[in-house]
């Protein structure tokens, strides 16, 4: 590993000249992205673009066929060895891609909690089977964090038994009740009534205002303008520009930007 | 959830409508339960089924021996036929080859030959094979025993039953298992999880709702099942005893109702476990299951929404013009 990559500094992701193929589809044409510490990285683009591709590359939901993706100044996925004299790359096991994945939080569209558990449950369950915190310890965190992102009446309901907001709230209390470095949010509004994005994105405006660094794949424009520190806009598998909401939504210098930003807004 | 329809506030007048008649329920009622009582009358008068004798021998020793023989083999197998069709599952969604390929190959041949042969093979497997030993493959032998030894006649059944059992429960397992979305799997990945704790923590439970009632089938089928250990030959079971007892007195038939009267019983006592077994692992997909029986798939839904009061309250009757939250 070298030097400027150690923990602590430099960006906290990095995607280097990303592919992926899903057969003879090639989803990924060369995607690099620098994700600064403690900042809100926010990408648009037309459905099909590869943004979710791209995000679920980072906690490697899919693999990557070409380029590198660093998180925290780690490769994920490879270790970097010599065979022979020459530089070569070690898949990882199993067990360490689990460990590389539990520094990375990730939200869904479809929010994917445990329906079998409450939502005490789905908070405390990788709190104990991952970090190996008492029961006792995984229950405290989780009623609190359960409470900062308003659901402290309702952490012995089932999944089934909230509201779409109220499951997607449960759902990032669960990945933040293990203290990731990163949050990834594929789509987190997409799979709500109208009425019910509010509140989910109150929940990540104030994560975004406590420092944690995050990727969020979303529609929302407005959340993107008013919290995002860096928008990157994707169509077909690759980024086509990306900078401040000011440069890439008020001024985007490609047309592609330009015709999109006209359909959604 | 409402547990019932509440007083309607002021101005609110419910209506108060004549129901529909059904007169052909009525009918049907009477015809039912004429039909059932000549059943009834049939079997109880007819003296070739010699209900005295049914009377003397229900709850004989060899009989009862019998009931706690079968109820053993049927439990014990069932027990370690589950954990083996597990693990057999979960072989066969292997990322490696070789358990792939044990665990198709031991599906095939344990389906494909039958159930009584396999039994035949477990009672003989002491002259088969007289010792059995411990050791390096083709090379010296560690610890050996004599086969007769281990291998009785009812650890024969219990293997032969449980072996080829499994090789069923195999496949419903594994169908259990692809039933639960791919999302879970992926949430709990993403939350660093590994392969086997996600199997035991998220996929099994939610996938036990699928696995039970095909498992509560074969459980009643192996009740029965348990009757063919006369291939072993095993001879304490219920089926074995009670036609053993019918032969010896010249009265098969009353027998054979002893021995039906205690299945049947066997298989209510079975029902009743496998209902608060699905009961168990339903958890989290019935909300309504505290506020009586879920009629409709939208008002509890509704009133889950309504509880959670983010959702301004529009009403607490469904579209279909039910009371949201199911029948109280």
């Amino acid at each position: 590993m070298n030097e400027q990559r150690s923990e602590g500094h430099g960006p906290m992701v990095e995607l280097t000249g990303v592919h992926k193929f899903f057969g003879e589809h090639h989803v990924l044409r060369g995607i690099d992205v620098v994700v600064p510490r403690g900042s809100v990285t926010v990408v648009l683009g037309p459905s099909g673009s590869g943004k979710s591709t791209a995000l679920r590359c980072v906690n490697q939901l899919e693999e990557i066929d070409a380029g590198a993706i660093h998180v925290d100044g780690e490769l994920m996925g490879y270790r970097e060895g010599t065979r022979r004299g020459e530089p070569t790359l070690f898949r990882l096991h199993p067990k360490a891609i689990a460990a590389q994945r539990a520094k990375i939080g990730m939200v869904f569209q479809r929010f994917n909690l445990f329906p079998h558990m409450t939502a005490l449950g789905n908070v405390v369950e990788a709190q104990v089977q991952v970090l190996g915190r008492t029961k006792s310890d995984a229950d405290t965190r989780a009623r609190a964090i359960l409470d900062q992102v308003g659901l402290s009446d309702r952490v012995d309901f089932y999944p089934a038994q909230l509201s779409g907001g109220q499951q997607q709230r449960v759902a990032i209390a669960r990945a933040l009740a293990m203290d990731p470095e990163l949050m990834l949010f594929d789509e987190p509004t997409s799979a709500l009534d109208p009425e019910l994005v509010g509140e989910v994105l109150a929940v990540m405006r104030d994560l975004a205002g406590s420092g944690m660094t995050m990727i969020v794949v979303t529609h929302e424009i407005g959340f993107a303008r008013e919290v995002a520190d860096q928008v990157v806009f994707m169509a077909d598998g690759q980024v086509v520009e990306h900078g401040t909401p000011e440069a890439v939504l008020g001024a985007p210098s490609e047309q592609r930007t330009r015709d999109f930003l006209a359909r959604v807004l | 959830m409402s547990a019932g329809p509440a007083e309607p506030p002021a101005g609110v007048r419910r209506i108060h409508a004549v129901p529909v008649r059904y007169p052909g329920r009525w009918v049907s009622a009477v015809v039912v339960l004429v039909l059932a009582a000549m059943a009834v009358h049939a079997l109880l008068t007819n003296p070739k089924f010699a209900w005295p004798t049914v009377g003397q021998y229900l709850f004989a020793t060899p009989v009862l021996r019998g009931v706690g023989w079968t109820l053993a083999l049927t439990v014990g197998s069932m027990a370690i036929a589950v954990v083996l069709a597990i693990t057999l599952a979960v072989m066969r969604d292997s990322t490696n080859p070789v358990l792939r390929a044990v665990a198709w190959f031991y599906i095939w041949f344990f389906r494909g030959t039958p159930i009584f042969t396999q039994l035949v093979f477990w009672g003989l497997i002491s002259v088969l094979y007289p010792r059995l030993s411990l050791g390096i493959p083709f090379g010296p032998e560690f610890w050996s025993f004599s086969t007769k030894d281990v291998f009785t006649a009812a650890v024969a059944a219990l293997i032969g039953l449980a072996l080829n059992e499994a090789a069923y429960l195999a496949e419903i397992v594994r169908a259990g298992l692809e039933s639960v979305d791919r999302g879970q799997q992926e949430a709990a990945k993403a939350l660093g999880m590994k392969d086997g704790p996600i199997l035991r923590r998220i996929v099994l439970p939610q996938a036990m709702r699928v696995i039970v009632p095909p498992t509560g089938n074969e459980t009643i089928s192996m009740l029965k099942t348990t009757s063919l250990v006369l291939a072993v030959p095993f001879t304490l079971d219920l089926q074995f005893a009670t036609n053993a007892i019918g032969n010896r007195i010249f009265q098969p038939v009353p027998l054979l109702l002893v021995a039906a009267l205690w299945y049947l019983a066997i298989t209510s006592v079975l029902m009743v476990g496998q209902h608060y077994l699905e009961r168990y692992y339903g958890r989290g997909f019935d909300p309504t299951r505290n506020a009586g029986p879920q009629r409709s798939g939208r008002g509890p839904r509704q009133a889950a929404i309504n509880a959670a009061r983010t959702t301004p309250e529009i009403s607490t009757v469904d579209d279909m013009g039910r009371p949201a939250g199911g029948w109280g």
